[in-house]
């Protein structure tokens, strides 16, 4: 599905927590509509890339393009990256005392300025689509880890961006709720979303990846089709990765 | 049964309960035979009207003289504004304390009527007042600088001012009402209580702030103190935490120990003695503003640190969630971060209002009489001098009360916002 401009370049992207090199070089560019699973050992710097992507962290040097528009120290094209670009957290982060509805509501309310009846229609009809309408009322402390995840979900969603980013977003879930969250993610990508995903689920990578992209010790080891990646590895890094994994599973 | 679970379980425990118990009926018959039982309710007073006080000097030691608080009690709870005019400050006691009442119903908080029209309105009402002090300071200083005298040579444009000045008051606390209808009420009420207590208007006697005193000095000095500080602690807790404006950061920081780093006394004494020798002859800024401001500045130092332990204690993915989502700083701060922030350090606030209340009897030190001063007052009438106890008992109850309100209040509260969290 690699058509018209790229929704994500990033070019040679370097970035140092203090002393410490966590982005090297790091190059990727993501067509629109593209699916991108990251994975790699903890520590290997795919949290600090895809936060990068939306400025949760700044980078040194090299550049970031998304969706056309370069993230520089402009706050107002920072505002229009964050505008498009949905990010689901690995501990949920929504906020506890507004409502399920609340929490979809406020940022098409007060960024997008849409009215609240229809941003609260809007957050229904997402609500559905991740098959909890019925908790629009309650607050996150009441749902279960695999609810209030799908509810970020729909949250993000409610903005209508054209680019969604998990960051390990079945990580701190309790295994049998793995399934609903990775079933609404699936959904989501067959309904044509472009999406950057860091996660070891390789079950998931198999079933809507365009790419997987290995990442180690900051930098991009190798990357192809999730097959071609599993199947035959290249490198001597992501055979002990996959081995690792594999076993753990 | 529950006293046998709870007090009498086994031998030790009962013998703790029958021993305490002992104490506190002791205590207990004590206070009231000395309260009550044995107290002086009234003495006679003498052809020249100074009271016989030899009832209550011969009780003393067994009985209390409650007779001086009925002499006293005017005194003390208002001090030395006129005495045919005391009716004004007992209505402001009870205003307060409708305000205070009115403000626990959380219902009152909710935002009113927002359409664009009265937002204008209230806007353009808050210019008009902007306006005309900013004329009134700029002619202020044309006189001081330059001897001109701006008032007189332009004296219709000023009080063509001075009338816009007015209506936009009233445009303000009518917009403010269907606005934040809280808020509204709050600068309503506020501004009846300055018409009592000043005077000058709608044929009230003027009544000069330095014969104002008691109760209502105390809760002026406290309602106003905290009601400007809690803004101003936020802003500086904010602007402590502030990782893009370095210079904003050292200004909050330095603010913030150098006002904690000096007793409140000390902090008085600079408003009321070394404050005037920096102004400019001819200007004269009332003695209780300036203590007003010193207790405001004080209690804002206080406050932002317990408000920035809330920021602080917040997790940094609620931050990043906001920003994730495109709000604005202001917006996340508005929306995400405060109200969790505010919650979560309610006890400690409420502990530091409650301290600022109690701690607003320092004003003493300046010459300003507020509730306890004027106790003191009270009992440096000769016939009276030896029954302190009496008053202080009084006070104490006085300040239980306020207290005791607030610490209901934030209980109820937290109980409150938790539950609808689901928690």
């Amino acid at each position: 599905m690699n058509t018209g401009a790229p929704a994500i370049v990033l070019d040679k992207v370097n970035k140092w927590f203090g002393a410490l090199h966590v982005l090297r070089d790091v190059s990727l560019t993501v067509g629109q509509g593209e699916k991108v699973v990251v994975c790699g050992p903890s520590g290997s710097g795919k949290s600090t890339m895809i936060r990068c992507i939306n400025r949760l962290e700044t980078h040194q040097e090299g550049r970031i393009v998304v969706d056309g528009t370069e993230l520089t120290d402009d706050l107002r094209a920072l505002d229009t990256i964050r505008r498009e670009v949905g990010m689901v957290f690995q501990s949920f982060n929504l906020f506890p005392h507004l409502t399920i509805l609340e929490n979809c509501t406020l940022a098409p309310i007060w960024v997008r300025k849409m009215p609240k009846a229809e941003a609260e229609a809007l957050a229904m009809s997402y609500l559905e689509r991740v098959k909890i309408p019925e908790q629009a009322k309650k607050y996150p402390g009441q749902l279960s880890g695999g609810q209030q995840q799908r509810v970020a979900i729909a949250r993000a969603l409610c903005m209508r961006p054209k680019i969604m980013l998990f960051d390990e977003p079945t990580s701190a879930l309790d295994p049998e709720m793995i399934k609903e969250v990775l079933d609404t993610m699936i959904s989501l990508a067959e309904s044509g979303m472009t999406m950057v995903c860091v996660t070891h689920e390789m079950g998931f990578a198999r079933q809507v990846a365009d790419r997987v992209v290995f990442m180690d010790r900051g930098e991009i080891v190798e990357s192809g089709p999730p097959l071609r990646m599993f199947e035959a590895p290249e490198t001597d890094r992501l055979k002990l990765f996959l081995g690792q994994i594999l076993r753990g599973h | 049964m529950w006293l046998r679970v709870n007090l009498f379980n086994t031998w030790l425990s009962t013998a703790v309960t029958l021993a305490l118990g002992y104490v506190i009926l002791r205590a207990g018959i004590a206070a009231v035979e000395w309260g009550v039982v044995r107290a002086v309710w009234e003495v006679p007073y003498g052809p020249t009207g100074i009271a016989d006080t030899a009832s209550c000097q011969s009780a003393k030691g067994s009985g209390a003289c409650w007779a001086i608080i009925a002499d006293k009690y005017r005194l003390i709870l208002f001090g030395r504004f006129p005495y045919d005019q005391q009716w004004r400050p007992a209505i402001v006691v009870l205003l307060f304390v409708a305000l205070f009442a009115l403000s626990t119903v959380r219902a009152v908080w909710r935002r009113g009527l927002q359409t664009r029209l009265i937002q204008r309105a209230a806007i353009a009402g808050a210019m008009l007042i902007v306006l005309d002090n900013l004329a009134d300071f700029l002619a202020l200083i044309a006189q001081i600088g330059f001897g001109l005298d701006v008032l007189r040579s332009f004296s219709l444009l000023f009080s063509v001012l001075a009338t816009l000045n007015f209506i936009g008051k009233w445009v303000l606390t009518l917009g403010l009402l269907f606005l934040w209808p809280a808020i509204g009420v709050w600068v309503a009420t506020l501004a009846v209580i300055g018409m009592l207590m000043f005077g000058g208007v709608l044929g009230l006697t003027p009544v000069a702030v330095d014969y104002w005193g008691g109760l209502p000095i105390t809760l002026i000095l406290a309602t106003f103190g905290l009601a400007f500080a809690f803004p101003l602690a936020i802003l500086v807790a904010l602007g402590r935490r502030s990782t893009e404006m370095p210079a904003v950061k050292t200004l909050c920081v330095v603010y913030v120990e150098l006002i904690r780093g000096v007793p409140l006394i000390s902090v008085l004494f600079m408003a009321s003695v070394m404050f005037p020798l920096f102004m400019p002859p001819g200007i004269n800024i009332d003695k209780l503003l300036r203590a007003q401001i010193a207790v405001i500045l004080f209690a804002a130092a206080y406050l932002a640190e317990v408000v920035r332990g809330g920021l602080q204690a917040l997790p940094k993915g609620q931050s990043e969630a906001a920003d994730a989502m495109g709000l604005s700083y202001w917006q996340k701060t508005a929306f995400i971060i405060l109200p969790q922030a505010l919650r979560l350090v309610i006890p400690p606030l409420v502990n530091t209002f409650i301290g600022f209340f109690k701690d607003t009897s320092l004003v003493l030190i300046i010459g300003i009489f507020d509730l306890l001063t004027m106790g003191k007052v009270a009992l440096s009438d000769p016939p009276w001098q030896s029954f302190s106890t009496e008053i202080y008992v009084a006070l104490a109850v006085v300040y239980i009360l306020f207290c005791y309100g607030m610490s209901r209040y934030s209980r109820g509260l937290e109980r409150e916002l938790n539950s609808a969290r689901g928690r």
